[in-house]
């Protein structure tokens, strides 16, 4: 086959992405910039954006806060199952898998009845005698609802990176005589970089534009980007605000991930699971 | 490697297979007719209750009801308002009623392909939002309450709107989710009139449901239901018919009708939208709704009040005559329905309902 | 500190799988609330397999994800050949291109998709029905795309292209070649892009919830709508067997591979 030839078996792919990702972001600029009852051409979309600082502020900061607590609960985890014989990992491995096939929408529903105030949870404290606590519609609640149903995300990219750091580097460094925790800052944690960066940036993304969990698990005042996008198109007839805000939000995660890749400094993007 | 690849291929095959099975019921022949309800809102057969859809399939076996659901009129409003999708029948109330026929979002029926029209209630037509009788025939009628937990609410504090934002009940209040029926609680506490155009009442209404917010524990529409029953809240305003239907599973809870303050009363009315493809068949599923039979053990289920009285002898004595689902005029006096609102008055209730839950 | 991450590991797994033991039971409750177990009872999987509907938006489900990841699949790998194959300069722009809704959230992906076929079909084509079965399938293949280049360019990329040459060199013609040589080496890339892009697609939740209609609906998103009324337990009866049901595909998957990885080794070893 001449290469000239095989070339041409890219284009229908590149047509159908430039018709199906590039012109669609392109429609949602044009209902930005128009007015929900005219149609005529406005800034007022991005303009009221403004309004809603509090709640980007609010969405960014939660998410952060569960891509670091899925951190510091991943790794230890991948540690753990990378160092395993070869079939528990497999099996392990498929566990943290498993929960990523069901359904998020009824897993989340479950938290709602182990949290609320007549709840699972709460049901045991009574029936041993304690006092009930505020647990469900707290912002506590909705970034663990984001770490539970983000965690394995975060788990599969650091075990396929850690497992893949060779032992013998390892051992040498114990060898010139390195603390285990000087073991692990120098060499273990620098290698396994690549992989903390995609977990982040894998819970990062679908928690700071996710609406079911905070509309779930949050309170009256824990509104999310997500929520709001969500209430602009479905109840309040204003898709050219929803569509400004949408905006933003893309921008907010190229800008996030951005600066996150930076910090990598590697040239490969990123791990897939 | 290949066994793998095999294994996967037959599961696709096992799957496609099933798929296939589950397709085949449907006849090519038949026609759809797209049915968009609020949702808990016809009798689904459970319970050994009637099962509307089924029967009328059984009636009409060419016709194949693809049913859906909204939460509120407006959610509905802007479905229809976005545009793409095909439905052939609505259940919306009566100032949305008035605001899609303004619009030009409804079709003319033709009652003679709905014979039943003749058991409605005289009071149920001529309405202010169809003054004609041209768009719409009521399915169902009713009034906007409060209902409160017994076991934990102490009747003294039972006075009026004024305990949807009672500090002492904070973290168990629910409020509605839907503009007009959170605005016209806030009217009728605040004393406007609910059908005001002013945008300085409209405001002031805004700034009472923001004070509300941190007593509020939800905004909700149908969660309402577990919420209330296994009592995570204690107090919501919420639909008469609905509450009829939550006493029977807890019959703790009670409902209180603010006679001096004013509240809603409603009529849900079918329609049929410009975007259907099938009126006849539409107007098929209308009429039979309105057979007193139906409407009997429809309402039976529901809890909502019906607008064919004929339809009464088919029901249970006791919710026939229930003083909730059929108040008397005393109760109602205060009562008042939504009129339809002029464009500019919707959009703004809808961004400041907007501002006030996103902030 | 090995103990303390076994400990954490298994604490990790409670946490995670404590959800959906929680719906599980409620599977085989007598009462309808979840926090309140009141009896065991099968009632509830009688209930599911005689609401026809249920059913049907599981077929409607499998449906959807099974061609949008087939057609995926095919495409995608065809792509991927002729994208090899670039500039590096057109390649990393096709790359980048690629990437934009695997980085975009969901969100953003099903707001604009549902906003261009609206535009489209409505005010360009004045069609009355724009969202459809079509647009929902075309919605899929494009978020399924990604993941199937993604897992079937690095094997190319591995691939020694002297065997394809090698191939052609002993009479193959180029589709020979490329059935007997290319398509057998890459082909733990499409299989493994291929059950990717499948679960993606039979789990997606919040892109089909923006883009479907009224007239096909899957499974996750008539959920979202049961979880706005008072849910009905054959819900979680049904989570209880899909749960069964894939442990068992996953399980019988690995075992498989282990064998095959065994007799590999076996051969090797001889």
């Amino acid at each position: 086959m001449k290469k000239r030839n095989s070339v041409l078996l890219s284009t229908p792919y590149i047509l159908w992405m430039i018709a199906f990702t590039l012109i669609p972001l392109g429609v949602v600029a044009y209902y930005s910039l128009t007015d929900p009852s005219t149609g005529a051409f406005t800034w007022g979309n991005l303009v009221n954006l403004r309004m809603y600082l509090p709640v980007m502020w609010q969405s960014i900061l939660y998410s952060l806060a569960a891509a670091f607590i899925c951190l510091l609960l991943g790794y230890p985890v991948a540690y753990y199952i990378a160092h395993t014989g070869a079939l528990t990992q497999k099996i392990l491995y498929m566990l943290v898998m498993l929960p990523m096939c069901m359904s998020f929408l009824l897993r989340t529903l479950a938290w709602v009845g182990l949290l609320q105030d007549t709840g699972i949870i709460n049901n045991i404290l009574a029936a041993l005698g304690l006092s009930r606590l505020q647990m469900i519609r707290t912002p506590g609640a909705v970034v663990l609802g984001m770490v539970y149903n983000y965690l394995p995300y975060m788990i599969l990219p650091l075990y396929s990176t850690i497992v893949k750091i060779d032992d013998r580097l390892i051992e040498a460094a114990e060898d010139l005589g390195c603390t285990p925790v000087q073991t692990f800052a120098r060499v273990i944690l620098p290698l396994s970089k690549p992989g903390i960066l995609s977990g982040i940036t894998m819970v990062f993304v679908p928690a700071v534009s996710t609406f079911y969990i905070s509309q779930k698990l949050g309170g009256t005042d824990t509104v999310l980007i997500g929520d709001v996008i969500e209430r602009l198109f479905k109840q309040g007839n204003n898709p050219n605000l929803g569509a400004a805000l949408s905006l933003v939000l893309m921008l907010l995660v190229f800008v996030c991930t951005g600066i996150m890749n930076r910090f990598g400094a590697d040239k490969e993007g990123g791990v897939i699971a | 490697m290949r066994k793998v690849v095999s294994f996967i291929l037959s599961v696709c095959l096992v799957f496609g297979c099933l798929a296939m099975l589950s397709g085949c019921g449907s006849n090519e022949e038949k026609i759809t007719l797209y049915v968009y309800n609020w949702g808990q809102y016809i009798s689904e057969g459970d319970e050994d209750s009637l099962d509307v859809i089924a029967a009328f399939e059984e009636k009409y076996p060419n016709i194949h009801v693809q049913y859906s659901t909204y939460d509120s009129n407006e959610i509905m409003y802007s479905k229809l308002a976005a545009g793409g999708i095909t439905v052939d029948l609505i259940i919306p109330s009566d100032y949305m009623i008035g605001r899609m026929a303004q619009e030009g979002m409804l079709k003319e029926l033709n009652f003679d392909n709905i014979p039943n029209y003749k058991y409605v209630d005289e009071a149920f037509k001529n309405t202010s939002y169809d003054p004609d009788n041209k768009y719409s025939v009521p399915y169902t009628w009713g009034t906007v309450g409060i209902i409160y937990n017994t076991k934990y609410v102490d009747e003294a504090d039972v006075t009026g709107w004024e305990l949807l934002w009672n500090e002492k009940y904070a973290g168990k209040i629910l409020m509605f989710d839907n503009s007009r029926d959170a605005f016209g609680i806030a009217q009728y506490l605040l004393g406007y009139d609910v059908n005001t155009t002013d945008e300085d009442a409209l405001k002031a209404c805004t700034e009472k449901l923001k004070e509300q917010k941190p007593v509020v524990q939800q905004y909700v529409m149908d969660q309402i239901f577990s919420v209330m029953e296994n009592e995570e809240a204690w107090i919501a305003p919420y639909y008469a018919g609905d509450y009829l239907t939550m006493a029977e599973e807890n019959p703790d809870l009670a409902f209180y009708f603010p006679q001096e303050q004013g509240f809603n009363i409603f009529i849900d009315a079918m329609c049929i939208p410009t975007c259907c493809q099938q009126q006849e068949a539409a107007e098929l599923f209308i009429n039979f709704l309105c057979d007193p039979e139906v409407s009997g053990s429809n309402m039976d289920y529901l809890g909502y009040s019906t607008p064919i009285s004929a339809a009464k002898e088919y029901m249970d004595p006791e919710v026939a005559s229930s003083p909730i689902a059929y108040p008397d005029d005393n109760t109602l006096r205060n009562a008042t329905s939504f009129s339809f609102l002029p464009g500019d008055t919707s959009r703004l209730m809808e961004n400041l309902f907007m501002e006030m839950r996103n902030s | 500190m090995k103990k303390a991450n076994r400990v954490l590991t298994v604490l990790m797994f409670i946490f995670l799988y404590l959800p959906m033991a929680v719906l599980i039971v409620a599977s085989f409750n007598t009462g309808k609330d979840i926090t309140r177990f009141e009896g065991f009872t099968l009632q509830q999987y009688v209930r599911l397999f005689r609401d026809k509907s249920l059913l049907e938006l599981l077929g409607n489900s499998l449906i959807v994800s099974i061609l949008a990841s087939f057609i995926a699949t095919v495409f995608g790998t065809v792509a991927a050949l002729g994208i090899r194959d670039l500039n590096p300069r057109l390649r990393s722009t096709v790359m980048t291109l690629t990437n934009i809704p695997m980085t975009n959230p969901d969100i953003v992906t099903g707001v604009s998709l549902s906003l261009l076929f609206v535009f489209v079909g409505s005010q360009l084509l004045g069609q009355r029905n724009s969202l459809t079965f079509g647009t929902l399938l075309i919605a899929h293949i494009t978020f399924n795309l990604p993941y199937v280049i993604l897992n079937v360019m690095p094997k190319l990329k591995q691939m020694d292209p002297a065997l394809e040459d090698a191939a052609k060199d002993l009479g193959c013609t180029s589709m020979q070649a490329f059935f007997k040589v290319t398509l057998h080496e890459i082909m733990p890339g499409i299989v493994s892009g291929a059950i990717m892009a499948f679960t993606m697609s039979l789990d997606d939740f919040v892109i089909s919830y923006f883009v479907t209609g009224m007239d096909f609906v899957t499974l996750p998103v008539e959920i979202y709508t049961y979880t706005k009324k008072p849910i009905q337990p054959k819900v979680y009866a049904m989570f209880t067997l899909l749960f069964g049901l894939i442990f068992v595909l996953m399980l019988t998957m690995n075992l498989l591979q282990i064998r095959a990885d065994k007799k590999k080794s076996e051969a090797h070893g001889a």
